[in-house]
């Protein structure tokens, strides 16, 4: 077998993987989104409690909320899904802030500032919204410009046929990650997931962001059309929010269980390295 | 010291400052008042950016007597307690007047009686908290920049204050009282009406009798309810805080179009 370069003496060879804007925009996106995430449920800590449609208040029926209640001497947290009512206490609805019982939404480990602040709270969301909004602008026509977007993160038609995808499914169960060639790319469950990040959750996030302002409805009726009203653009806003949460979580594992140092190497250094193919 | 160990300890900096983020313990940074001014340039540039894509003139969306909230919130004072108001309220604001005056030309006194009898605008709007939560009302009023016609503002004229007889927060030094202002973007715009009729029936105390401002494409802190005196100024900050509203001096923006 051919060696590729003198890394391959050791089994494995080292790419330079990442751009430097592709680094620069990755950790600022971390921080940003770390900023509005805790800012973001400080000021849903505001009024805890989602609607749907173009108004929503204490006397209009909500999807989800959270309360505190009086259970005989003590109190309990509450979060209500639909017509589901469960006892989060200690968590949601009621968390102990220094070692006392409080009635808030999420806990102040959640929140910023750890203190119930409205106007502090709405300070940082919209500094780093603004911030968040430039860097993926910055990102985008970049990767426009470069191909980086077509290169490495939109699929190519073969990548998306049924039984690729199945089978790279069942490497990732296995935690099998590839080797050789392969690791040069990102595979299709990366690129998918990344492709709906960047191109689905980010914008929905920006755009119910903007429907949520009164100003910006006069600027743009329609988004209150396409959302179904103000109430609805900041459920869909939580929601979102969620999922990215979500997808924060499996990206760190992968990261984790796919070589942490060499993962974090290529995120900042921008050189990864790659493990030769298991010889035969 | 090796390289490849100065960046080992780099990442492992790296993950410490984004954990200790994580765990936002960082109300030192929040209440630095360098962090503050800093954050504070957001304010400014969603303003401007707003105001860019708005022009003038723009509308907030009206809604139809369909979308009226069944129940609409009453926020902030629902009952204020100064014996002037409670003579006001008594007397069903048939002694109430609303004066108009600073940098205008013809100060006025307007009765309850008076302003319902100039012309009006009804407009069946949303009511943003900045909570997060909204209310769609219908609401009747005098357009405002009618009014300011009328008086005739002084060329210095850059802003409208609307004090209120509600003293939000008791002090001693009444710096509680709730007060709002907004520029003469917002003053002159169509939809900005002093509002006496709410869902078709005199407005109640709960919302603001007998007159309260609406500037529609502003969060519901800038609602100011309560109207006592409309004052024409060149700049806010000699008023109370300084910041153009008794929400504003306690750290809110003072351009609630977000």
């Amino acid at each position: 077998m051919a060696t590729i370069d003198a890394g391959a003496a050791t089994g494995r060879i080292v790419i330079y993987r990442h751009s430097l804007l592709v680094r620069l925009s990755h950790w600022v996106n971390v921080f940003c989104m770390t900023v509005l995430l805790f800012s973001g449920l400080q000021i849903f800590n505001a009024h805890p409690a989602l609607y749907w449609g173009q108004y929503g208040a204490d006397n209009d029926p909500s999807f989800i909320s959270m309360e505190a209640v009086e259970d005989g001497d003590k109190a309990k947290g509450l979060t209500h899904v639909g017509s589901l009512t469960f006892d989060t206490t200690g968590f949601l609805g009621l968390s102990e802030v220094d070692g006392e019982a409080s009635a808030r939404g999420f806990p102040d480990w959640l929140t910023i500032p750890s203190y119930q602040d409205l106007a502090t709270g709405r300070r940082w969301h919209f500094f780093f919204a603004w911030l968040f909004v430039i860097n993926g602008f910055i990102y985008l026509a970049y990767g426009l410009f470069s191909r980086h977007l077509r290169r490495d993160i939109l699929p190519a038609g073969s990548e998306l046929a049924p039984a690729h995808i199945g089978h790279e499914i069942v490497n990732h169960a296995r935690l099998r990650f590839p080797k050789g060639a392969e690791a040069r790319h990102y595979n299709t469950l990366q690129k998918l997931t990344y492709a709906a990040v960047i191109f689905l959750l980010l914008p929905l996030m920006i755009l119910t962001g903007l429907t949520m302002s009164p100003g910006f409805n006069a600027v743009a009726p329609w988004l209150l059309d396409v959302f179904g009203g103000r109430q609805s653009a900041r459920t869909i806003h939580f929601l979102t929010a969620f999922s990215l949460t979500a997808f924060v979580v499996v990206h760190v594992a992968m990261v984790i269980l796919s070589g942490v140092f060499n993962n974090l190497r290529s995120m900042i250094t921008g050189y990864y390295a790659i493990e030769q193919e298991d010889r035969q | 010291m090796s390289r490849i160990i100065t960046r080992r300890r780099f990442l492992i900096g790296a993950t410490m400052t984004a954990s200790a983020l994580g765990l936002s313990g960082c109300d030192a940074i929040v209440e630095s008042d360098r962090t503050k001014s800093v954050l504070k340039i957001a304010e400014g540039f969603s303003m401007k950016t707003q105001r860019f894509l708005l022009g003038d003139d723009a509308l907030a969306r009206e809604f139809t007597e369909a979308d009226l909230s069944p129940v609409f919130r009453a926020n902030g004072t629902s009952m204020p307690d100064n014996p002037q108001y409670l003579d006001w309220m008594n007397r069903q604001f048939s002694t109430w007047k609303l004066e108009v005056g600073g940098l205008v030309d013809k100060p006025m006194q307007l009765s309850l009686a008076e302003l319902k009898a100039l012309p009006a605008r009804t407009q069946i709007t949303r009511h943003d908290c900045v909570e997060g939560w909204s209310a769609i009302g219908k609401w009747t009023g005098v357009p405002l920049g009618a009014l300011l016609k009328t008086a005739g503002l002084k060329p210095e004229a850059r802003y409208i204050v609307f004090h209120c007889a509600d003293e939000y927060e008791k002090t001693l030094d009444g710096s509680g009282w709730y007060y709002e202002s907004i520029d003469l973007v917002d003053a002159f715009h169509p939809q900005t009406i002093l509002a006496h009729t709410m869902n078709g029936r005199d407005l109640e105390v709960a919302h603001g009798a007998p007159l309260r401002l609406r500037v529609e494409r502003q969060l519901g802190y800038k609602q100011a309810k309560y109207l006592t005196r409309i004052e024409a100024v060149a700049d806010l900050g000699r008023l109370y805080g300084g910041g153009g509203g008794f929400w504003e001096d306690r750290g809110y923006e003072w351009y609630a179009g977000i």
